[in-house]
């Protein structure tokens, strides 16, 4: 079995992360995940929300998703969205600004729009990788 | 002397500016291909993992999704086209368009009522030219495709493909795409591939019978996992053919204006040549004009003397 989990943070257009960590978090549809070495097999699907990598050196990493999936089989952990964006590549007044207007657009049903929580996640992800 | 040496000139003059044009429209080609080429490599790895992820579905769980679904009876089809949106590519456009036709008379032969969906301009033109209906065309995105646009057609085929799941009802029972597959810089071979219902083949190996299946543990269900999973699956099959399409495209257009380029090169050194022959008869014939008149005083004081 190998060291560590292999990582792969792939977007349509491109590989945007990949390398061995330690700790892959994520939050499914159903609730959050941890996957560690030795992780049964699993395919599930994502919620746009916060991806936290630990990574085997060096400091986490913090990307958002705007859903996809996550795929776990023989410690190889693949990532897979549409829109994948590393937190340090997001502007973090930019995302507080697009997280305001989207509350404002989705009105009382903030907390369930998809919209929103891509916000949240962009925010959080820009404010926790600074 | 047919033509004056000043019309030469002139003819050499406008060759050498269209060589210019050509020239540029080649080395813009020729820097843009590179790009392609590397938009296409790097949105290799989403395909790659899809392609693993749908077949360790397939594999690891006995679940029967619309979009996967043979239907009993097909009578309608739906071809989408992928060409581009400026000519100037050689025969580019014309070889997808002649595969496309080919694939619409055999889906004819075969009973089926066939819908045409468009990507690029000159397809929409040629269908326009014929007067035949067009369901929906996408344009202005040919040379550098973006996912959003490979979302919205994967998203409208899906649609009618659903939509033709019941019987009797709107919509296609199948879908097909043609596009150029960028082979090498020197060739592209126009390609008809099914795309809807998906045939998952590829990928991950079959476990062996006696072999212990490793138990994939599917979020929220396997159904709703193929039901996320496929259409992305589709767009990002989409999203392939338009890159491939795009860089089959500037191909194309670098080698067709790469002749373009060889060709104004012969045209100038040939009006070169018949016009320094057209100055150089001038000139002979100024002399002999000159030597004639010399001659004919000549003649004309030795007869006075």
């Amino acid at each position: 079995m190998a060291e560590a989990l292999h990582v792969e943070l792939v977007s349509a257009d491109r590989t945007v992360w990949s390398g061995d960590a330690s700790q892959v978090s994520a939050h499914t549809v159903e609730g959050d995940i941890g996957v560690l070495r030795g992780h049964t097999p699993l395919l599930s699907l994502l919620s746009p929300s916060l991806v936290e990598i630990t990574p085997a050196t060096g400091a986490k990493v913090f990307a958002s998703v705007d859903g996809g999936f996550i795929s776990v089989a023989n410690d190889r952990v693949s990532i897979l969205a549409e829109h994948i964006t590393l937190g340090q590549e997001i502007n973090a007044a930019q995302a507080r600004a697009d997280l305001e207007s989207a509350q404002a657009s989705a009105g009382v049903n903030a907390e369930f729009d998809a919209g929103v929580r891509l916000a949240q996640a962009r925010l959080d992800a820009a404010l926790k990788a600074s | 002397m047919a033509v004056s040496l000043r019309e030469y000139r002139a003819r050499i003059k406008s060759t050498e500016s269209m060589k210019k044009i050509t020239r540029a429209m080649e080395l813009i080609a020729a820097s843009r291909i590179i790009k392609a080429q590397q938009r296409a490599n790097s949105a290799a790895p989403y395909a790659r993992e899809l392609t693993r992820a749908v077949s360790a579905v397939a594999t690891y769980s006995n679940v029967d999704h619309a979009l996967t679904t043979e239907p009993e009876s097909p009578d309608r089809a739906a071809v989408l086209v992928v060409t581009s949106d400026r000519g100037l590519a050689g025969a580019y456009s014309s070889s997808v368009l002649r595969e496309a036709e080919g694939l619409v008379e055999k889906l004819k032969a075969e009973g089926k009522k066939v819908d045409l969906y468009i990507s690029g301009r000159k397809g929409e033109a040629f269908y326009k030219f014929r007067a035949r209906p067009v369901v929906e065309a996408w344009t202005g995105h040919s040379d550098q495709p973006t996912y959003e646009v490979a979302k919205e057609i994967g998203s409208t085929l899906i649609d009618t493909f659903l939509a033709g799941q019941g019987e009797g009802a709107e919509g296609v029972h199948e879908v097909h795409v043609v596009y150029t597959q960028f082979k090498s810089m020197l060739v592209q071979e126009p390609h008809a591939v099914r795309l809807l219902p998906l045939e998952v083949v590829e990928g991950e190996a079959k476990p062996e019978p006696g072999d212990v299946l490793p138990l994939y543990e599917f979020e929220p269900s396997a159904e709703a996992v193929l039901d996320g999973l496929l259409p992305q699956y589709v767009e990002s099959r989409v999203f392939f053919a338009l890159l491939q399409a795009a860089a089959s495209e500037l191909a194309a257009r670098q080698k067709a204006m790469k002749s373009a380029t060889d060709n104004a090169d012969e045209l100038i050194k040939k009006f070169t040549r018949v016009a320094n022959q057209a100055r150089q008869a001038g000139i002979t014939q100024e002399i002999s004009e000159i030597v004639g008149g010399v001659n004919a005083l000549a003649d004309a004081t030795a007869a006075n003397d």
